[in-house]
């Protein structure tokens, strides 16, 4: 596997700015992951932290300032380019499509060109049992928890490195959200980078080595997990948890 | 022999003649519907380039000599790259607006295709004939089988056949249906989709031609020949649901059967069969017979 485990930078983003049309969503965003690292980004709804994912995939509108990804800046980069750094992505809806099947879904992504092999399909099976047994199911027949275990594991697939995984806890029973838990430890061993974007305070606070923390399209707070026992009040007035 | 008062072998005859125009319905809708699910344009054009096709036919053979088995490949590869033209150069600005201005752009390049072609050769129809290999007929006993009708009608199969196969059961294929759900998030997963739409309209298209090219010999010729099918086809899409491969190919073939048997049992009404048959399943299945409700 090409997952460096030094503390080498895998992804920095300085000044991002961003746009839905006539609205700024990001007002300069700065953020860095190194290598290996499981960052949170909170904040309350309609803070920036879905946009700040979609942004370094260039799926919001204009982009302004620099993303680079393992030193490479991509700001100019058309969206289909910027998979083949490396990149994975689970969005929020979890884009499970209904005209493939399961196993059609998990397939589908690409494996992207000069990234190591990434997880067959025999180990991401025996990761989720769930989806051998339903893998010629209609994808969105799949539960919801299914679903996002199909989501995310199609893009450990691709030998993606940098996981961008949004909301992925949401509206889901508590035993597939330790299941979740226990998988995202796992990516960690393995030397995965993966940035989060939760609402479950409680799902990301033990699995995360850094926060950020969003509002009103800007980074207004960051700290390192061991800093959370302290920081507890600050985040207690923005994020109301 | 009779059945209901019409002769048999009438009845087969007409049987036949549905297919062949069925045949036609089916390539043609399923380029449309191809083409709508990725591009979310409605394709105006595909009756002029189903009408290209057939003229190019006929040019292959008039100003080069080429014969028919070389344009059945040259004249879908020649619209397609025309197609390809079309979309970068136009099509490609119009996504994120409403299908009304893929429709009133497309139909204005049908306007300017047909009006070039009618100002060099006029409307009245260009001799075209089967090739030797496919003149005749094979005497089955119960019926005179036309050898051209017959390959029109395996011809199009195959290629519907072939198409459905690749969209429905291969990787490219799960590409091209992801791509007309979620098409942002099938690009995030490193999938060259701009290129995807491109050729997908170069393939929508080319397929109208090799229909043109299959009618050559038994349509008159002529720059309005795509009007007056297309008119129908985009009926027959309604019909079947928009969007929707098997559907296109099953409804389209359907129809050319209904419209045959109509000219042997009542004939006043079999230009108008398709229509009735639109509105009464737009009545009672608005999204149409295939299509899925949304």
């Amino acid at each position: 596997m090409a997952v460096s485990s030094s503390k080498d930078v895998a992804l920095s983003i300085r000044g991002l700015q961003a746009w839905y049309g006539e609205s700024h969503v990001l007002h300069g965003v700065d953020l860095d992951v190194h290598s290996g690292e499981v960052v949170t980004l909170l904040g309350r709804n309609g803070a920036g932290r879905t946009s700040t994912l979609r942004a370094i995939l260039g799926l919001t509108g204009d982009r302004k300032g620099s993303i680079k990804i393992r030193g490479y800046e991509t700001i100019n980069l058309p969206t289909y380019q910027i998979a083949h750094y490396g990149v994975g992505y689970c969005p929020e809806e979890r884009g499970i499509f209904s005209s493939l099947s399961c196993e059609e879904n998990l397939l589908l992504p690409p494996v992207l060109k000069g990234m190591g092999a990434g997880m067959g399909l025999d180990e991401i099976y025996a990761m989720f049992p769930n989806l051998a047994e339903r893998r010629n199911s209609q994808g969105t027949r799949l539960s919801g928890g299914e679903q996002q275990m199909l989501a995310v594991a199609r893009i450990l697939r691709t030998g993606a490195n940098l996981l961008l995984l949004d909301e992925i806890s949401e509206g889901l029973a508590p035993v597939i959200v330790q299941a979740l838990a226990k998988m995202i430890r796992m990516l960690k061993q393995k030397g995965y980078t993966v940035v989060m974007v939760e609402q479950n305070f409680r799902f990301a606070a033990p699995l995360a080595d850094r926060f950020y923390v969003m509002e009103h399209g800007r980074i207004v707070e960051h700290f390192a997990a061991a800093q959370l026992e302290d920081r507890m009040p600050v985040l207690k007035e923005l994020l109301g948890v | 022999m009779e059945i209901f008062g019409r002769p048999l072998s009438a009845m087969l005859s007409q049987l036949l003649l549905g297919l062949v125009n069925g045949s036609f319905y089916a390539i043609l809708s399923l380029g449309l519907a191809v083409i709508f699910g990725l591009l979310n344009v409605i394709n105006f054009a595909h009756g002029a380039l189903f009408m290209l096709g057939a003229v190019l036919a006929w040019m292959g053979l008039e100003y080069l000599g080429v014969n028919y088995w070389v344009m059945l490949f040259a004249a879908p590869l020649i619209v397609a790259l025309l197609g390809i033209v079309i979309e970068r150069l136009f099509l490609k600005r119009i996504y994120k607006l409403d299908h009304l201005y893929g429709l009133l752009l497309t139909l204005g390049l049908t306007l300017v295709i047909e009006g070039v072609l009618r100002s060099f050769y006029g409307v009245s129809g260009l001799p075209y004939s089967a090739p030797e290999a496919l003149s005749g007929a094979t005497d089955l006993g119960f019926m005179v089988l036309p050898n051209y009708r017959a390959w029109v009608v395996l011809a199009s199969l195959v290629v519907c056949v072939g198409t459905w196969y690749v969209i429905e059961r291969t990787k490219l294929g799960a590409y091209l249906r992801a791509g007309t759900e979620n098409p942002r998030l099938v690009e995030a997963f490193g999938v060259n989709v701009p290129l995807m739409v491109t050729l997908t309209y170069g393939f929508g298209v080319a397929l109208a031609a090799f229909a043109g090219v299959l009618a050559a010999p038994v349509i008159q010729i002529s720059p309005l020949m795509g009007q007056n099918l297309i008119i129908v086809v985009f009926a027959v899409v309604v019909i079947g649901g928009m969007g929707s491969i098997l559907g296109s190919i099953l409804t389209g073939l359907g129809l050319g059967i209904i419209e045959g048997f109509t000219k042997v049992f009542y004939p006043e009404a079999s230009s108008t069969v398709v229509f009735v048959i639109m509105a009464i399943v737009l009545l009672f299945r608005p999204a149409g017979l295939f299509g899925k409700e949304k």
